[in-house]
């Protein structure tokens, strides 16, 4: 007998096979992931999930008899009083359930099929068609970053990049084709010839030296290493395409926003959060919050303290015009904006807040979106409110710049999911 | 198709209730092997030598070298997702099997199995960890011997599935399949596979084919029988009337049925045709179609034992355990874990409880083995009457082994299931009739009833019944190449529509052209029904 430990085998021997069939059911898996995550809460967002799925492209068929058709007769245990003609009403469902031969599911490829999908899996799925649009706007030529990559041999080069391997190369091939005399050829000779002289054969003697004196002429004609042989390894300069992106989350917190709203709009940051930071390795965010005035935080900040105030937008957008002066130069980022209000503002500072739009921060920016967060009473049928109806005018013009209503936690999703879709972004 | 045993009479039935087996108590005892739920290899070891000893010596059991390979329950549910088998090629299909075990067991509605084992040589069984020393002393008594034996001696395994073999050729279709991926690409690979998967069921064969003949035999064979004709020549048989003339066939038919008989139809393993005869699939894909019908093959012995394989298991750990409570090699409190486990294993819901899920194998069986060893050891009246051959032959574990070797299920309940089991198990017959509005008792466990239902329950493990009976009738060569199909429809029962249509394309896929299947009613002949399915061309 023989004991063996097989605990310490890699584990996940099924991670491929799990892999192939979570693409194989990726169709019915997106639609499972939606619905599931209109019920969710966003504080869970990063967690995987317990979908289900119907079985639809990934059943098995097999030949079956059909339950409903001819005579057929099971055998059953557990009979507590009926006698021989008794009947039995058929029980509903699978159609002669009651007598499962073989314990095989009798379905009939309607069953849903239920499985747990870890945390990369499931926002895997969920961020799959979404994106940053208009990521690659800079010009590739104004771009200084480049990298440095192998690529071939040259003639000529620094003697710092000399390949060596590649010359003498050559250089024995050369040797070879040429026929130079190996030295152990030349010691040969001369050993007979010693051995001639020895032995006072002059012949032997004139013909040796006359052979060697050939083979050390070849010698010097053909040089062990010639400039022709020589290699260098080459490099090229490839342009690192400037994909550099900063991302400015502009969120109201004044005294007007309740705290239904400030949950909204700090759940729609906390999406955006999450999926800059699965999707894009190089993205910078900027968390600027802003009452009467504006400040740069940080992230705990921003998601969890509270503060309030009066509110004027148009100081928001100063402040990431500000930032973006002093840190993102616009050649070399794309800059995105996420603005999150109430839609209050103070009495003309909305037309300050459009002019801005307009002159100095669309122009800046790559995309610019703007969530109107409103009370889970509003419904869909919100009133107008101030920087809503302001920010209307700015729209059609500017096809970068998007706006949407949010009254309930359950349509942060779908909002989110239309403002970076890959649909908008090719758009 | 199966007769009744000829030793049968009419029983008296007297029931009565012996206990099964009652463990003795000893009190000069030697000390217990393990004691308290920890357990290490030294323990396992011993622990197998003790079982070893007791099931070779004294049940008489013949077993491939066992190899014990302690895993952790994620490596059990690996193991699960590959159909139980250490190596296993990739396919979604096993993802999916991982993914639907892994949610029951981690949402707890599923414990997971204690042990797995391999119908290999040696024969390897899996334990878990986490279980206790009892449970693996069970394990170990159960799979190690129980099972390791059946797999050694059945008629089914012996014939059909080569144990020294089966860890090779695994490692070999794995690596083969890994590389077609490569080469030709996953997705391909994967439509022949899932393919092939739909027909597994369809995929074996059920009785050895015949053997080529060779030249030399035929010329011999054909000699005889002349040489017979010569011998019994008798020219009377000349003026004799021939009575109707077989109608003549023409030409056509004569080629067809020429044809026919060149491929070989009908053939009933059609994943066998398939691969021999699909005129549009490359080698490598006709290597994945036969290594799909290869690991089929493999499992169809334990699709047609499984009652008897799972009682085989049962009853020896059952056996065994006892011995070692005897010999006092295992505490009390031991022996309580061990019936706690053992009797929710072998329990039985009966048919309105919510937990029934047809009849259980492990109660069924092992109820049939004890029953079995009782009636060579104090049968009653009744059984002396229902199984005169072995009754009180006082041999009950060379009865059972007789039993363990000849029989797969189907024939071992026709054979063996007594009136007291009946009795027991309160098993009644059920008819379905779709015509009617309401099923009908049609059985139950009296005087009537026991053939009845001993042979409804022999039908119903039958796999040749459980399956449809689907053979390959013809293709048409002249025409359009298409494969015909023919379902056999024994009581009216025709083939689920939709999962016949997908299997149908599946089918088509590998064949490359159309395929038709007709159901025809096995009494009459005629005609029910005929799917058909137009294969897309590529």
């Amino acid at each position: 007998m023989n004991i063996v430990d097989r605990r310490p085998n890699p584990k996940g021997k099924s991670l491929s096979n799990r892999q192939r069939f979570i693409a194989r059911a990726r169709a019915e898996l997106k639609g499972a992931v939606q619905d599931a995550l209109r019920k969710r809460k966003v504080a869970e967002v990063g967690s995987g999930e317990k979908v289900s799925i119907p079985t639809k492209g990934i059943g098995e068929p097999s030949f079956r008899h059909s339950r409903r058709t001819g005579h057929s007769d099971y055998v059953v245990p557990g009979n507590k009083e009926y006698v021989v003609g008794d009947e039995i009403p058929r029980p509903s469902g699978g159609g002669g359930g009651s007598g499962g031969s073989d314990g095989a599911p009798d379905g009939e490829g309607e069953d849903s099929f239920e499985f747990t999908l870890s945390k990369e899996e499931f926002l895997d799925m969920f961020f799959e068609d979404l994106e940053l649009p208009d990521l690659v706007k800079k010009t590739l030529k104004e771009s200084t970053a480049t990298d440095m990559s192998r690529a071939g041999y040259t003639i000529s080069g620094a003697p710092a990049n000399l390949s060596v391997t590649r010359t003498m190369r050559n250089s024995m091939a050369r040797r070879i084709s040429m026929r130079r005399p190996k030295p152990i050829e030349v010691e040969l000779l001369e050993a007979e010839l010693a051995q001639a002289e020895s032995a006072g054969a002059a012949d032997e003697v004139a013909r040796l030296t006359l052979e060697i004196e050939t083979l050390l002429r070849r010698t010097k004609l053909i040089p062990f290493i010639d400039p022709v042989d020589v290699r260098y390894k080459r490099f090229e300069h490839i342009p690192r395409p400037n994909t550099q992106a900063v991302m400015f989350c502009l969120m109201d917190v004044s005294g007007s926003m309740t705290e239904g709203m400030k949950d909204l709009a700090k759940r729609f940051f906390m999406l955006l959060h999450v999926f800059l930071e699965r999707r894009y390795k190089t993205v910078d965010v900027v968390f600027i919050r802003h009452t009467s005035t504006a400040e740069e935080v940080d992230e705990e900040t921003f998601f969890y303290s509270r503060e309030t105030g009066g509110t004027v937008v148009s100081s928001a957008l100063e402040k990431m015009l500000e930032i973006a002066r002093a840190r993102y130069p616009l050649d070399t980022w794309n800059i995105y904006a996420a603005q999150a209000s109430d839609g209050d503002n103070y009495g003309s500072d909305s037309g300050r807040c459009v002019e801005m739009l307009n002159g100095k921060v669309l122009p800046l920016c790559q995309y610019f979106a703007y969530i109107e967060v409103g009370d889970a009473g509003d419904g869909p049928m919100m009133r107008d409110t101030d920087l809503w109806h302001s920010y209307s005018q700015v729209a059609p013009g500017h096809s970068h710049f998007a706006m949407k209503r949010v009254s309930d936690p359950t349509q942060i999703f779908s909002v989110f999911h239309e403002l970076f879709s890959k649909e908008r972004a090719r758009g | 198709m199966n007769s009744f045993p000829k030793n049968e009479r009419v029983a008296d039935a007297v029931a009565e209730t012996p206990a099964l087996l009652s463990p003795g108590h000893l009190s000069n005892a030697p000390k217990p092997l393990f004691e308290g739920p920890n357990w290490d290899f030294t323990t396992l070891q011993q622990v197998h030598d003790a079982i070893e000893e007791i099931a070779l010596g004294e049940l008489g059991l013949d077993v491939y070298p066992n190899q014990i390979e302690v895993i952790t329950s994620e490596q059990m549910l690996d193991a699960y997702a590959s159909v139980g088998l250490p190596l296993m090629y990739r396919h979604w299909s096993f993802g999916k099997r991982f993914a639907h075990h892994e949610t029951l067991y981690r949402k707890g509605l599923q414990g997971l199995a204690y042990e797995i084992v391999i119908n290999s040589s040696p024969c390897i069984s899996y334990i878990m960890e986490e279980n206790s020393m009892t449970m693996q002393t069970l394990v170990i008594a159960h799979a190690a011997f129980g099972h390791n034996h059946f797999f050694k001696n059945n008629y089914l395994f012996r014939q059909w599935t080569d144990a020294e073999g089966i860890l090779d050729y695994l490692a070999f279709s794995r690596d083969y399949i890994s590389k077609c991926e490569e080469r030709y690409g996953i997705d391909a690979v994967e439509r022949v596979i899932d393919a092939a998967h739909a027909l597994r069921d369809h995929g074996v064969n059920r009785y050895a084919h015949r053997a080529k003949p060779n030249l030399n035999e035929e010329l011999q064979r054909e000699e005889d029988r002349r040489a017979h004709d010569e011998a019994n020549y008798n020219d009377l048989w000349r003026t004799v009337p021939t009575g109707t003339k077989a109608p003549d066939l023409t030409t056509e038919e004569v080629s067809d049925a020429e044809n026919r008989l060149k491929l070989g139809l009908p053939e009933e393993n059609l994943l066998y045709f398939i691969e021999k005869r699909a005129p549009k699939l490359a080698g490598w894909q006709r290597e994945l179609v036969r290594i799909v019908r290869n690991i089929a093959q493999y499992f169809y012995p334990q699709k047609q034992t499984q009652l008897m394989n799972e009682g085989c298991a049962t009853f020896c750990h059952y056996e065994i355990m006892n011995r070692l409570h005897d010999k006092g090699l295992i505490t009390e409190g031991t022996m309580l874990e061990f019936l706690h486990s053992h009797s929710s294993v072998v329990f039985q819901p009966s048919f309105d409880d919510q937990r029934y899920s047809g009849l259980n194998p492990y109660a069924l069986g092992f109820a049939m083995m004890c029953d079995i060893k009782r009636i060579c050891t104090e049968p009653t009246d009744e059984d002396r009457a229902w199984f005169p051959d072995m009754a009180g032959n006082g041999d009950p574990y060379g009865t059972l082994r007789h039993a363990w070797a000849n029989f797969r299920d189907e024939s071992f309940v026709l054979q063996y299931l007594s009136p007291k089991l009946i009795r027991e198990f309160r098993l009644f017959e059920v008819a379905d009739d779709n015509a009617q509005p309401a099923m009908r008792v049609d059985a139950i466990h009296d005087e009537l009833g026991y053939r009845r239902v001993r042979s409804a329950l022999s039908r119903q493990y039958d796999l040749a019944r459980r399956e449809p009976d689907i053979q390959v009738v013809d293709v048409d060569l002249a025409g359009d190449r298409c494969l015909v199909l023919a379902h056999s429809v024994y009581n009216g029962v025709q083939l689920e529509e939709k999962t016949c249509q997908s299997v149908l394309r599946h089918i088509s896929e590998l064949w490359g052209y159309n395929v038709r299947l007709h159901e025809v009613d096995a009494a009459t002949d005629r005609r029910l029904k005929t799917h058909e399915v137009t294969a897309i061309r590529a």
